[in-house]
Order: C-alpha cells, then sequence, then structure tokens
C-alpha cells in the first residue's frame, strides 16, 4: 500500500498503522543498502528536491541517498546560493521549483511550521527533516526502526531520553512516535530545558498504552532503560541563560559509564548526531559496542527510502528484487 | 434632518434597562425615546417642514447606543498598503462602530499636536465615523523620552499609549501617570515584559510544546499590570490595561480595583473566542498570531468570567489590519495581529451573548459606555434624550459566515475566517446620519 496522505510533517498526526508501515517497509528496503549495486528502479521518473535552510550533513545526505538508491532525480538547493539570500520568500522559491516538476520537496527549516505552509502551497509532497523546535518525523521513525531492530519490538520498552528537550525537534517526534507504539518514555534533563506541558502529551499516549514521565535527575531515567537517547545541546543555550556553564552541564546531565551502569545490562546507546563529545556524552560510552549511533545513520537511509517510496507510489513489483523479505517486512 | 428608529429592543447602559421603543434623533441628537415616542406615523412626518427622514424598522433587532471602539489600528499616516482612515472608518461603520480610538503606531508615530491634528483633520475629511487620535506616551513610540503630552490633549488625543510596545520603563510609565493627571486623560499600556516574552509567537503551554513554537508566557504580560497597577495606585494617574488576556492578570484587576486603584481594563473579542489550540487547528496559520497570543482555556473561561461579572470595564477590538504578503510567510515571520472590526459584535453576541455571559445592556456597557466614559466623551454611551445621535441596531439571530474577502478593512487577517456566526450589525447612525442601512455602506 501506499499511505493516504500527501506529506509527512509530524507523528504526532501519524496512525500507528502507517508508521508500523513505513518502519515494515524499510526493513525490506534496507537490504538495498548491502547490495554492490545500491540502485532499484522504483522511482525512476520522479524528482525530488532538498530544500535546506539550515546546515545538514546527515539527513541531507541520507535523503539524496535514499531518493538516489531508488532512481529517482534529486536536486539540492542550498539556501547560501540560492535566491533565498536576495529575500526570495518560501512562497516563491516553493512555486519556483514546482513549477520545475518537482514531485517532492524534503524540506530543513529553521521555523516551526514551515512545512505546514509550504504542504498547503504546493502540490508535490513535502517530507519535513526537521522544522524549528517541532518535529524532525524521519528522524523518529529511525529511531524506532533502530530500537525495534535491537529489541524487536517497542511496545513496553523504557526509553530514557537526555538533554534539551524544550528545544529539540527530535525529542518530540520522538515522543509521539515512541508513545503511539507503546513504550514508557522518561525524558530527563535541566528544569529550563524541558518543555512547558510536556506531561500532557502523555495523557494522550495513554490510549495508546504509552507514557511520557520527566524528571531533572538522570539517573531516574537511566535506571532499568531498555534505550538511553542523548540529544544534542545547542550550546548558544548558555547564553541565554538556560543553564550556568558547559561544565556544569557536562557533570550533572552529560551521559558517562557511571550513569550508564544503571541501565539494563542489554540497553542500547543512541544520538541524533552531532554529537558535542565530552558535554552531553562521553567518548567512552560514544563509541562502546552498546552504542548503535551508527546503526542510526544507516538505518535513516532504510526509513527515508521507504518515505519516499510511500509518498511518491512506487510500483510494488519492483521494490524488493532480490534478497529476502525480513519477517514483519512484507511490502503491502 | 431627522432618523428614527422604530420597535428595536433599546439597551441603554445608562438607564439600566432594555425596553421595545422607538429612538427619534433630529440635528444630529436624540430627542425622544419611548414606546411610541414616533408618533402613530413617522412616514408621514416627510411632510413636516420638508425635513429629509430615514425610517429605520428595527422590530426583532437591539438598538444600541453607538458602539466606540477604544483600540482601533487606522495605519494612517504611513502604511496606507495596510489600511487607511478611509478603508478603516468603513470597517468602523459596517461593524456598527460610530467611533474608533486611533492608535498612534503609525509612520511617522503620532506624537506630537501636529499629528493629532492630522488624523483629526483626514478623519474630518474622509472617515465614514467619528475618530480619536491616541497619543503616543514618549516620542517616537521609543520608549525613552515623554512625548508633548498636553500639546497633545489640547490638539484633541484622547488618550495616551505606546501601543504595539510596552513602555519598557517602569520610571518613565510612573513619570507618564503623574503627568497625564493634568489632562485627565489616561494612558493606555500594552502589557509584555519584553524579556519574558522575548521572540515568544504563541502562549507558552502545552500547545506551543506539541508545536515547538517559543512560547510567551501569561507572566509576560502579568508582570507589567501589577507593575502598572502600583504605579497608578501610588500617583493617582488614570491608567487603562488594554487587551489583558489571563486568569492572572484578572486576579490583578480584581485586587486593584478593591483597593480603588484608577485603573479600567479591556479585552478583545478575540481572546474572549479562542484559545492557543487555534493554532493547532488551523494548521499555523498565522491568521491566529497575535499579541498578545491567544491563551488557554482556563484563561478564555476567566475572560469571560471576569466579563460578566462586570470586572472588565470594556471591550475592544484591537483592530490590526496587515497586508497579505505581511501574514503569507512563515509563522514566525508573520506580523502579529488581527483584523478584528468587522467580526466584533458577531463575536460577542455569540460567544458573550449566547451563552449567557451577557445580556444587551451588558453588550451597550462595554462597547459603547465603557469607552465614552474611558475617553471622557459627553453624550455618548447613551441613548438619553439630549444624547448624540450615535446608534447601532444589530439584528441578533442573523446568521452569516465570515468572509474576509467581503471585508472593507484592507486588513483580511481574521482566524475567523470561514466561521459560522449569530448577529449582525445592520444599521450605524453617526450624529443622525446614516451611515450603514441594512448592512451596506450608504455614505458618510
Amino acid at each position: 500500500m501506499t499511505l493516504a496522505r500527501k506529506d509527512i510533517l509530524t507523528l504526532e498526526d501519524m496512525e500507528v498503522r502507517e508508521i508500523e508501515t513505513l518502519l515494515d517497509t524499510a526493513a525490506s528496503l534496507k537490504e538495498i543498502l548491502d547490495r554492490d549495486i545500491k540502485k532499484v528502479p522504483t522511482l525512476r521518473g520522479r524528482s525530488v528536491l532538498t530544500l535546506f535552510y539550515e546546515p545538514s550533513t546527515r539527513t541531507r545526505t541520507s535523503f539524496e541517498l535514499a531518493a538516489k538508491y531508488l532512481s529517482a532525480d534529486t536536486v539540492n538547493i542550498a539556501t547560501t546560493t540560492s535566491a533565498v539570500v536576495k529575500g526570495e520568500t518560501l512562497k516563491d522559491t516553493a512555486w519556483t521549483v514546482e513549477a520545475m516538476g518537482v514531485d517532492c520537496i524534503v524540506m530543513r527549516h529553521p521555523v516551526s511550521g514551515a512545512p505546514h505552509f509550504l504542504a498547503r502551497l504546493c502540490q508535490a509532497s513535502v517530507i519535513n527533516a526537521g522544522d524549528g523546535m517541532h518535529e524532525h518525523p524521519t528522524q523518529g521513525l529511525l529511531d524506532m526502526f533502530t530500537i525495534r531492530e535491537a529489541k524487536g519490538k517497542l511496545a513496553g520498552l523504557k526509553v530514557a531520553i537526555i538533554g534539551d528537550v524544550l528545544h529539540s525537534r527530535v525529542a518530540r517526534s520522538n515522543i509521539w512516535g515512541l508513545g503511539k507504539m507503546g513504550a514508557e518514555v522518561w525524558l530527563a534533563g535541566p528544569t529550563t530545558l524541558m518543555a512547558p506541558g510536556i506531561e500532557r502529551v502523555g495523557e494522550v499516549l495513554a490510549s495508546y498504552g504509552g507514557s511520557v514521565r520527566t524528571t531533572h535527575r538522570v539517573e531516574e531515567a537511566i535506571e532499568g532503560a531498555d534505550v538511553v537517547m542523548v540529544l544534542r545541546l545547542q550550546l548558544e543555550r548558555q547564553k541565554k541563560g538556560l543553564f550556568p556553564s558547559i561544565r556544569e552541564y557536562a557533570r550533572r546531565f552529560g551521559v558517562d559509564r557511571r550513569r550508564l551502569s544503571l541501565a539494563k545490562e542489554d540497553f542500547i546507546l543512541m544520538h541524533p548526531g552531532p554529537m558535542n563529545r565530552g558535554v552531553e556524552i562521553g567518548s567512552d560510552v560514544a563509541d562502546a559496542d552498546y552504542s548503535v549511533i551508527l546503526d542510526q545513520v544507516r538505518n535513516g537511509v532504510a526509513v527515508r527510502m521507504s518515505v519516499l517510496y510511500h509518498l511518491l507510489g512506487g510500483a510494488p513489483m519492483e521494490v524488493p528484487a532480490v534478497g529476502e523479505t525480513p519477517p514483519g517486512g512484507d511490502v503491502r | 434632518m431627522r432618523t428614527v428608529i422604530l420597535g428595536g429592543l433599546v439597551a441603554d447602559p445608562v438607564r439600566g434597562r432594555a425596553e421595545v421603543a422607538d429612538v427619534v434623533i433630529e440635528d444630529g441628537k436624540v430627542v425622544a425615546v419611548g414606546p411610541g415616542a414616533a408618533g402613530g406615523s413617522p412616514a408621514g412626518d416627510r411632510d413636516r417642514g420638508g425635513v429629509p427622514v430615514t425610517v429605520v424598522d428595527a422590530t426583532g433587532k437591539v438598538v444600541l447606543p453607538g458602539l466606540i471602539d477604544a483600540h482601533t489600528h487606522l495605519r494612517e499616516p504611513g502604511q496606507e498598503h495596510k489600511e487607511d482612515i478611509v478603508s478603516g472608518t468603513a470597517a468602523a461603520a459596517l461593524g456598527g462602530f460610530t467611533a474608533v480610538a486611533a492608535m498612534p503606531n503609525t509612520d511617522p508615530v503620532v506624537d506630537d499636536a501636529a499629528g493629532v491634528r492630522f488624523v483629526l483633520a483626514r478623519a474630518a475629511e474622509v472617515g465614514y465615523v467619528r475618530v480619536l487620535p491616541v497619543g503616543a506616551v514618549t516620542k517616537g513610540q521609543k520608549g525613552t523620552e515623554l512625548a508633548e503630552l498636553g500639546e497633545m490633549a489640547e490638539a484633541g488625543a484622547v488618550a495616551f499609549s505606546d501601543d504595539g510596545h510596552p513602555v519598557p520603563s517602569a520610571e518613565l510609565m510612573r513619570c507618564a501617570l503623574e503627568y497625564s493627571r493634568m489632562f485627565d486623560r489616561p494612558v493606555i499600556d500594552h502589557c509584555e515584559d519584553p524579556e519574558l516574552s522575548a521572540d515568544g509567537v504563541m502562549h507558552r503551554g502545552y500547545w506551543s510544546t506539541v508545536l515547538g513554537l517559543r512560547g510567551v508566557p501569561a507572566e509576560a504580560e502579568q508582570v507589567q499590570v501589577a507593575r502598572d497597577i502600583l504605579l497608578a495606585r501610588s500617583t493617582g494617574g488614570r491608567l487603562h490595561l488594554t487587551h489583558l488576556s489571563t486568569a492572572g492578570s484578572m486576579e490583578l484587576l480584581r485586587w486593584a480595583k478593591e483597593r480603588g486603584v484608577p485603573v479600567t481594563a479591556d479585552v478583545t473579542p478575540h481572546h474572549l473566542s479562542l484559545t492557543d489550540e487555534a493554532v493547532r487547528l488551523l494548521d499555523y496559520d498565522t491568521s491566529t498570531k497575535v499579541k498578545p497570543p491567544l491563551r488557554s482555556r482556563e484563561d478564555v473561561e476567566a475572560l469571560r468570567q471576569a466579563v460578566a461579572e462586570g470586572l472588565v470595564d470594556l471591550i475592544a477590538t484591537d483592530h490590526a489590519p496587515h497586508h497579505f504578503d505581511d501574514k503569507d510567510v512563515e509563522y514566525a515571520y508573520a506580523a502579529s495581529g488581527i483584523s478584528g472590526l468587522e467580526t466584533a459584535v458577531a463575536l460577542v453576541v455569540t460567544n458573550l451573548v449566547e451563552p449567557g455571559f451577557l445580556d444587551w445592556v451588558g453588550v451597550a456597557r462595554l462597547m459603547s459606555l465603557g469607552p465614552a466614559r474611558l475617553f471622557g466623551l459627553e453624550g455618548k454611551g447613551t441613548l438619553t434624550p439630549g444624547s448624540d445621535g450615535d446608534v447601532t441596531v444589530v439584528d441578533p439571530k442573523a446568521e452569516w459566515t465570515v468572509d474576509p474577502a467581503r471585508f472593507a478593512s484592507k486588513g483580511r487577517n481574521t482566524p475567523f475566517a470561514g466561521m459560522r456566526l449569530r448577529g449582525r450589525v445592520t444599521e450605524t447612525v453617526v450624529g443622525g446620519r446614516p451611515v450603514v442601512l441594512e448592512g451596506r455602506l450608504v455614505g458618510r
């Protein structure tokens, strides 16, 4: 099946069934990454634009490769070298590229809700690749994919998300996604970096069997956790007085070996990148064998292939030409 | 010139009651009010001395003393692409307002007598309704030194305000309140602590978290409300707090009024009608972006309760028209404000009168007498004989769908587009002259 939607903007508005479909398809597409010739003709003739108003290494590259592996044509607009620097509005940029026949726009933008605005303006599918402090749905999906791959399930897992929840779009997408899949989400960080009213999200997620708890004690969140997800600390936050120093942050909220000893024996450690080593995460743990940080990156390509496939309606028979379909990974 | 309004429910806040009556206006003044006051055949009066007569059949309608908007942005001079005195006063007339107080945050700012005279002269020349100029509190609204309040009062300014911005300095606010006492004009403050509101674009709470938008906490308003109340208490200057939006501000207002502090306050129809959830429901539609932001459900309930109890003195629109392009951008980049003149009465009817928070005398008190008293306008806010011939007639049962494309205002920025509302202004009479008849602009 393809999803009955034009755009992917949030996990807040995504149904459990849709999440499962996207993850299952990603599981079957991941095998393509292991081939010598990483190319299937599924999206031949479709065009994908990456439009990034913020710097990005992994997300933009990941989308571009995902599109290329599916044989879509890709084009990239880096706003620093485009007409945006001449003051062109998002509306005009969107209409301009749409006039050139783009089927899908993958956008990152510093303003929350900008992808919603774009989606209203365009016939093309819009994929939110991170908007302000709002959501980063494909990151949430790839994180869920990575957890499911390691743990075989999502429901009932204790997932600790540590750090700057207030400003994190990664946290929001994971909270909605994991909560809807029935996980027990713990949020830990300084009180000044906790999002107001986030507990009410837990009330919404209760109907899915999920929950959200908050604490300023990292140990409480990590204790017995199946998954520890560390958020990137945006260092400019310190200048605004939200916490006094990097040193104090690292000591009180940094994830290190001692704190991780409280987690379940078979826990996994995640980080959406890019990391501030020695601040929110220590190198000794980031590079340890329980770290799945590079799996996240690799899975990101598979998840984005799945998202592009479903939105752009690739012909189903053309997808998994070789290899086995993993359990539960049938392409419907 | 004679205007006769027959058989409507006349709500007069000075007399404190509503009754079915006729209203007769001659030479700009109300000359008779009461059941049958117009006599047996008012149309027959046409013959009497050849005086032109307009007869309005108000059966089943509500007749109010002319509504006065204490907070309007007419944008002229300098921002005529957003609104001007012609379009803004036309919108006012269609919205049932017979007078509007024009905020001074134009370009240039109205911060001296010449600016006040310009607005008055333009309004006299082209306006559909009366325009009451508000002068700036500080020069250029920069918040650093007092503007010439005395000169502006003499030229006709009805109040002083740096609206659009707060008066950031407590000392300057103290001076303004103390100094303005000499002219018996209120200082209207837009309460917003600039550090607490910072780069916030919506109410700080659950929905700002869900939407990832930067929040403006309720305290950004309340900190300055508290400050201003204390300054009004010590100086005795007349303080008017505009567009209050939070439950906490209502508590502070109550505290102040119980102690006899010379303070009045208004709330807007949009803060009485929508919660911050609207930003989510309308999917980041920038028409929901306004200062102060749409608040939580608890806040909206507290505001409605405060209006019902009479704690709030008036309802003002904060009509803030913007050009299409100013709103057709990403949420954080969009201009703040709602074009409110043409939906105010219907929002009040739909969200306050119909659910029983207000009766029609209450509407007249909040939208006519309250603003008249704020600005010390003699002969307004009532329909007793001898008062000004300013009248608003409302069909309380008329249902209509908000269509911004049909606004007279150049500002089509409204979160109420497409909404079904009850209550429609059918007639607006300014100084005895019918300006709106049967919902249509007929002249000035």
